[in-house]
């Protein structure tokens, strides 16, 4: 039935079954988007926060979609500041991840906002010092990046691609994407780093704040650092995911190898600074606060020391040591496994730097702040990654995203044939 | 008019709240409620999301009868300084609606450019800050009793205690209709002063040596306004926030429980 719009070369599934995957993903979208017209215009009374809690659950869906979003101008950068040309292969992918993540941040915060329609005010009244400030512009103009940076992509459909105006301008567009993939790269560093600030920033929050260098908390490096480590990793996770479901090879081997190696160094050297950061914090930092390190993880029912372990030794060391080691990335499993780890990692420093910031008692006379998010809030964190599911399936099915599909389909039919 | 205006001496207004006193009886905290036109639920009972400019604490030394001591601790904002006007929630707010003025020494919040992002809350360590999470809904007639120098504020947006700035405005007002520049000490206090049947809340300006909340407090303005007054404390001095308000207590686990200690820290000091 869609057969012109489907790539040269490549099988997909029958029409009624893509239609059908695309009506069951779009329940899980409608009931999240139903979610998110409650809070818009009932407002955020239907959500589980409160006064002690006003950074929940979406501000760290933001920070982590944007961590893991980050494979897109690491991939870029390495594909095409630093000259790592195998990457080509898999660029579109972690792109097309990108703009799911950052498209979705940006509707999260949308949503997150007291007073949406004011959110311009951001612009029109930034307050140099604020960081979100940083991350807003940042934000909006690598997102306008990952547009443009799909945008070729779309072109490239078979149908449109016949259009000689969409053609050439596709072809020019792919011809200046350095500039654009080194812009990303510079803007992406800001409003990593800026996130990582907006928690260090906080004074009044011990659990969070970090020193730094002159304006810049040692978060803003480390965060920006992780997003280049586990970015990546998120793409080959997703890759991995895809090719399991479509149930064909999309990338060559050396490709994944190449990303995950250099996502392997990215997590070991992110991993000692954390830990020197960390070190740092609870006997330096903190203790001139006032507190002991085991006040942010006693008295309350969640948060224990397990919780650093998890982040650092089990989502940081291991991960590390499977990546950077030629046999952990030979290991199918292992190679699975340890991107798997350094995915949950980023998610669980992202909940550490907002979620139990937020739960720590800093007045003497206050204990902890628990939290459980609403239905509403847990839907419409779901509703990006249902939006992202479909913007997937969608593109597969017409668009060139895996450049290699068509010879790795052909080496194996030679291969049967032999 | 110029030189006139040069001679306006930089305020710090603060507030000395004596614990001694304080018998925790809440009259100051109706009393911001009315003034400032704050709203409330018709269930108060989750006190994480009703709105409380000043609300009272009440702390106990944790000992059994009959060394037990009770102490309440009105929290207003701590309209903080930080460094140079670096407030811990001004700093941070991307949409510049929350500000620090450095005539009064106030932390000011402009409820129509809050755009509700909630970091300025995250960013307080006092929770003196409140988001709306509805409208405000008054009873039948009771918008006729609203005070109509203190705009409400609506869903969305993030509100806290303002040292009752509009009483600095009228009394402001009324002393330039009177060819005056500088305001007398009785002549702006705020509602929750005014309300303390114990007297336990003083209002004046830190920088005047005449002011009763300079000589009670003896703010230490070379050293980051800290109290020389061996019974005054601010809560969590250590973190740098610079507050504004002032706290007495002859009691030393009470001001003890104004800021956090490691383990054995200081447990040697007394005053």
């Amino acid at each position: 039935m869609d057969s012109a719009l489907i790539p040269e070369g490549v099988k997909r599934c029958s029409f009624g079954k893509f239609i059908l995957w695309i009506v069951i993903v779009g329940a899980v979208l409608l009931w999240g988007v139903v979610a998110m017209l409650l809070c818009w215009f009932k407002g955020l009374n239907q959500t589980n926060m409160n006064d002690a809690y006003g950074f929940a659950l979406w501000i760290w869906a933001d920070l982590a979609v944007i961590a893991l979003g980050g494979g897109a101008f690491f991939t870029g950068l390495l594909r095409y500041v630093m000259g790592k040309d195998e990457l080509k292969n898999i660029i579109n992918y972690a792109v097309l991840i990108g703009f799911i993540c950052y498209s979705s941040a940006l509707l999260i915060l949308g949503m997150d906002v007291g007073q949406p329609l004011r959110s311009w005010f951001i612009f029109w009244h930034a307050n140099v010092h604020s960081m979100l400030t940083e991350v807003a512009f940042c934000l909006s103009c690598y997102f306008a990046v990952l547009t443009i940076e799909y945008i070729p992509l779309i072109l490239e459909n078979r149908q449109i691609d016949r259009v000689p105006f969409f053609h050439n301008l596709s072809h020019n567009m792919h011809g200046i994407m350095a500039i654009f993939a080194a812009t990303g790269a510079f803007l992406s560093f800001f409003h990593q780093g800026s996130l990582g600030g907006t928690p260090a920033v906080l004074f009044g929050r011990p659990f969070s704040f970090r020193e730094g260098v002159l304006i810049w908390p040692w978060t803003f490096f480390l965060f920006t650092w992780s997003a280049a480590a586990c970015g990546p990793c998120f793409t080959i996770l997703v890759t991995w995911i895809t090719e399991k479901i479509t149930r064909k090879k999309l990338v060559k081997q050396n490709v994944i190898m190449l990303l995950a190696k250099i996502a392997g160094w990215m997590l070991a050297t992110y991993t000692v600074a954390k830990i020197i950061d960390t070190w740092y914090w609870a006997t330096v930092t903190a203790p001139a606060r006032g507190f002991n390190f085991m006040d942010f993880y006693s008295n309350n029912p969640l948060y224990g020391p397990w919780i650093l372990v998890l982040e650092i030794v089990i989502c940081g060391v291991i991960p590390s040591i499977i990546l950077i080691t030629k046999t952990g990335r030979k290991s199918s499993f292992l190679l699975i496994s340890a991107v798997l780890l350094a995915v949950l990692g980023a998610c669980v420093n992202r909940w550490v730097m907002v979620l139990q910031v937020m739960a720590v008692p800093v007045l003497t006379f206050e204990s902890w702040f628990m939290y459980f998010p609403s239905w509403q809030e847990i839907a419409t964190t779901i509703l990006p990654v249902a939006y992202g599911i479909i913007l997937i399936m969608i593109s597969y099915r017409y668009l060139p995203i895996f450049p290699q599909e068509q010879e790795i389909e052909e080496e194996k039919n030679a291969s049967i044939f032999v | 008019m110029k030189e006139e205006h040069k001679h306006v001496k930089t305020k710090k207004y603060g507030m000395v709240i004596d614990l001694d006193k304080c018998t925790g009886c809440g009259s100051c905290m109706v009393a911001c409620m009315s003034e400032n036109n704050v709203p409330f639920k018709k269930d108060e009972t989750n006190k994480l999301d009703s709105i409380t400019w000043l609300r009272i604490y009440k702390l106990t030394n944790g000992k059994k009868f009959p060394e037990t001591d009770i102490c309440y601790i009105p929290r207003p904002c701590m309209q903080c300084e930080g460094e140079h006007g670096h407030a811990p929630c001004v700093s941070v707010c991307p949409a510049t609606a929350t500000d620090y003025n450095h005539e009064t020494g106030i932390v000011s919040q402009i409820y129509t450019r809050c755009f509700g992002c909630r970091y300025c809350m995250a960013a307080c360590p006092y929770h003196a800050r409140y988001f709306n999470w509805w409208d405000p809904v008054w009873p039948d007639g009771m918008e006729k009793s609203l005070s109509p120098n203190v705009s409400p504020r609506m869903r969305g947006v993030v509100e806290k205690c303002s040292f009752c700035f509009h009483r600095y405005q009228l009394a402001k007002n009324k002393a330039y209709a009177q060819g005056r520049r500088e305001l007398k000490e009785d002549e702006y206090q705020t509602a929750c002063t005014q309300a303390c049947p114990a007297g336990a809340i003083t209002f004046g300006d830190l920088n005047n040596h005449n002011h009763a909340v300079y000589k009670l407090a003896k703010p230490d303005n070379k050293h980051g306004g800290r109290p020389r007054n061996p019974n005054a404390f601010r809560l969590l001095e250590k973190l740098g926030t610079n507050p504004k308000v002032y706290y007495l207590s002859t009691r030393e686990w009470v001001r003890r429980a104004g800021d956090n200690y490691i383990k054995d820290e200081g447990k040697l000091e007394h005053h």
